[in-house]
């Protein structure tokens, strides 16, 4: 029987305003194994941690049980202090009677009987618990960054520059990103492209990075500290060594009715391409599905005009294996499909457009050259219409139920700057709130009405009607006077609301990484550790966490990219000790154990058992401490009950489940 | 049972919950102020695959009237396929169970991530609701337990 002492929390008045602590002290006492119980405000501050120690020290303790907030907060706390204290730190076990008592219970007589239920629960335990020994593994000081763009390359810049190896894995032909879609930047104005390429340039001369692009991360395994990643690049049929990047093969290929990806399809490419002028690598690849020479076996004019021969069509898909000890997401966002708003008229006219369209249309490298013109009929807008949350903050199911954040603050942009260019042309936003919180975003935004006259309707657009002569009547509502209004416009510009990249639930599923409803990854903690997943080694970086803006990236890019080195700086890395164990004497050596075993930590071995006097060579199972994470998936498979998972045993459980169900 | 000895009925309800998603899940209805009854008492283990029959079958034994194993989704599990073991075996148990006289409506197996805290309220509220409306699990218990 150990001797426990029980330490209740009050957390100021978070348990104590629901849960009677004296009451649970006092009726813990009595629990078998209980030789001290007291209770104290904040049992995570300095001083309570202290009371804990000088517990453990007068009364003699071996166990512990703290009823406070979730293990997941503090369970990491307390067993620091009771190892500083000199018990083992698997001896300490949590009761949660915040989370999953005073915060969703009213009722106090309620609460303070759940709580004792829960503090009985963990005493139980306790009762059971038998110190444990973490062992180690090793860190490769290696970082892979899946994703390309600002988040990523940032992220990468700043791992490298703390003198890691880093691989970038992006799946598209260059780095560089939604940023390098973007014509201007807000709230400056400065030119997207003028701030990020010389990044991208940094991130390609950089001697510890190395880029992976037209590649996909197939396979993961392995945890952290130790992930081996398969990594899919794909075929370009372009040598990456041999050519010079010199176009001609682009201007040659006679397959020119591929969509442009980069300008969102509003243009043609040809089928051997690189996706932007700026693109790193500068070494085009060769689109399969729209070259005639690998469809049909004919053509073959790029290999002919390649003077550096570096055309290869006989390039297969590489498989590359690498090993790494801390894995960053960064697969960023791309814009909703707007097929469930058809009341906008997006499918229906050409002159219909998001705003990410537009930024192409704006952009000097885009598809008009940079002039501002209808998409049908080339002539320049005089009347043109943004309308704002076109499936952000959505009470429906046709969108999503978050702001998108970016919208307000891009829309003053496009307002402003067209209203600079062309101040002949009538700019109306149509919004529900304009949000804009941020440094110098206000005032941004304030320029755009008092300035440059941007007419601000607060209010909801209800039908985009084109009318046969090419213009667009739109139906809104003004919320302020109360008003139906109709207005015909040249050009309606929709701020769809930005979603996470669709490649990024694969990704997470692979890492095990845990994502929302939205297909946002999940943070480990959302205040105190926003970077970090809850699997730990796998990290966060830009929108694939939560819509955001360029600052905000970046500076989330940063803070990732310090949680890795911080990682990769260890030489070794404590492991979970609640491993698996097997009961030698009741193995028979079946291998349902190792069947079901996701990380091949279990093998058999022929060991000379002493059975109660007798001694013969048995086949058993011997788990790798190293390999086990502690799922407990054979413990429940193991027909003859011999495998038990060290600090989750059977025995842990079941006298759990006695204590609440008493 | 009547009516009125239902409503005041209060049940005994183990909840197992998967340290990765579904134990964050409560924990987020904790911090979300979510309520639902404190009938439920969790259980953390490292996984739902962690979670032996023989455990359900101990928390009958003793008393209880319903037990749910909550984990992470499907394809989203911590250890990749912990959650479809605990599929499968609980399939297989809760037949088992309902054969031997307890209702399908005691044991549940629920899919709650780290982020669904409103999920985990609103299952526990409906679990508790059905299993005040099916009343004291009799099958099973083991009568020398009884208070």
């Amino acid at each position: 029987m150990q001797r426990i002492g029980v330490f209740v929390c009050h957390c100021g008045s978070n348990i104590a305003a629901t849960v009677d602590v004296k009451k649970v002290v006092e009726l813990i006492k009595l629990e078998p194994g209980v030789v001290h119980a007291e209770d104290y405000q904040y049992m995570c501050s300095e001083a309570g941690q202290e009371k804990i120690a000088v517990a453990i020290r007068e009364k003699g303790l071996t166990g512990i049980v703290v009823c406070s907030c979730s293990p997941r907060m503090h369970e990491a706390t307390f067993r620091k202090a009771a190892e500083k204290a000199g018990i083992n730190p698997y001896m300490v076990e949590i009761a949660n009677i915040r989370e999953q008592c005073s915060w969703i219970h009213k009722d106090m007589e309620e609460a303070t009987k759940k709580a004792v239920i829960l503090a009985r629960a963990a005493v139980a335990k306790v009762n059971l618990n038998a110190p444990l020994k973490p062992g180690e593994s090793l860190v490769t000081k290696r970082a892979l960054v899946i994703g390309g763009g600002i988040a990523g390359i940032q992220t990468a810049l700043d791992i490298a520059d703390a003198g890691y190896e880093v691989d970038i894995v992006e799946k598209t032909p260059s780095i560089g990103g939604r940023m390098s879609q973007l014509d201007k930047t807000f709230p400056t104005l400065d030119c997207s492209a003028c701030i990020l390429t010389p990044k991208m340039v940094d991130a390609a001369a950089h001697e510890k990075i190395n880029i992976y692009t037209y590649s996909e991360v197939e396979k993961v395994s392995g945890f952290v500290g130790d992930f081996t990643v398969d990594i899919r690049k794909k075929a370009r049929y372009v040598d990456m060594d041999k050519c010079t990047g010199c176009g001609v093969c682009q201007e040659k290929c006679p397959s020119k009715k591929a969509p442009s990806e980069f300008n969102r399809g509003l243009n043609k490419r040809s089928a051997i391409y690189t996706p932007f002028a700026q693109a790193i690598p500068n070494v085009p690849v060769i689109d399969a599905d729209y070259c005639v020479k690998l469809k049909t076996g004919k053509c073959g004019l790029c290999e002919k005009v390649c003077q550096a021969g570096a055309i290869d069509y006989t390039q297969k898909d590489e498989i590359i294996t690498q090993k790494y000890g801390a894995i960053v997401v960064a697969t960023g966002f791309d814009v909703i499909k707007l097929d469930k708003y058809d009341e906008y008229a997006y499918s229906q006219s050409k002159d219909v457009i998001t705003s990410l369209e537009l930024e192409r249309i704006m952009n000097a490298a885009g598809p008009t050259k940079g002039h501002l013109e209808r998409l049908s009929d080339g002539k320049a807008p005089k009347n043109i219409v943004f309308i704002q949350c076109v499936g952000s903050r959505c009470s429906d199911n046709r969108g999503k139920s978050y702001c998108s954040k970016i919208c307000c603050m891009y829309t003053a942009k496009h307002a402003m700057l067209i209203r600079d260019k062309y101040p002949d042309v009538n700019v109306t936003v149509f919004y529900i709130d304009v949000r804009t919180p941020g440094k110098n975003f206000d005032e941004f935004y304030r320029r755009a009405v008092e300035e440059y006259g941007v007419n601000y309707i607060k209010g909801q657009v209800g039908k985009v009607l084109p009318q046969p002569d090419g213009q667009l009547l739109v139906q809104g509502v003004d919320l302020i006077d109360n008003k139906q209004i109709k207005m015909e416009a040249d050009m309606v510009v929709l701020a769809a609301a930005i979603e996470p990249e669709s490649s990024v639930r694969k990704i997470a599923t692979m890492l095990t990484a845990s994502i929302d409803t939205n297909n946002f990854l999940t943070e480990a903690h959302p205040k105190l550790r926003p970077v970090e997943s809850p699997t730990a080694g796998v990290f966060l970086s830009g929108v694939c966490q939560g819509p955001k803006d360029i600052p905000e990236t970046v500076a989330q890019a940063g803070a990732a990219a310090v949680k890795v080195v911080g990682l990769l700086a260890k030489d070794k890395l404590l492991t979970n000790p609640c491993t698996a164990k097997p009961d030698e004497l009741l193995c028979n050596g079946c291998s349902t154990c190792a069947n079901v075993c996701p990380y091949g930590a279990i093998s058999y071995e022929d060991k000379l058992i002493n059975d109660h006097g007798i001694r013969e060579t048995r086949r058993v199972a011997s788990v790798n401490s190293a390999l086990c994470q502690g799922c407990g998936a054979c413990t429940v498979a193991c027909p003859s009950g011999c495998m038990d998972l060290q600090g989750f045993s059977n025995r842990q459980i079941i006298a759990e489940v006695d204590a609440i169900c008493r | 049972m009547s009516i009125k000895e239902n409503e005041e009925f209060r049940p005994k309800i183990v909840a197992f919950c998967c340290n990765w998603c579904s134990y964050a899940g409560a924990d987020l209805a904790g911090s979300s102020r979510l309520g639902y009854p404190a009938d439920v008492k969790i259980i953390r283990v490292p996984c739902s695959c962690r979670v032996n029959p023989m455990f359900i079958l101990r928390a009958f034994e003793k008393g209880a009237d319903g037990v749910i194993i909550c984990g992470c989704h499907p394809g989203d599990c911590h250890y990749s396929t912990g959650n479809y073991y605990a599929r499968r075996r609980m399939t297989l148990l809760f037949s088992l169970l309902d054969y031997v006289g307890v209702e399908k409506g005691r044991t549940r197996v629920e899919w709650v991530s780290a982020a669904e805290g409103v999920k985990f309220s609103a299952t526990m509220n409906e679990f508790v609701e059905k299993i005040r409306s099916l009343g004291k699990n009799v099958r099973l218990e083991d009568l020398r337990c009884r208070n």
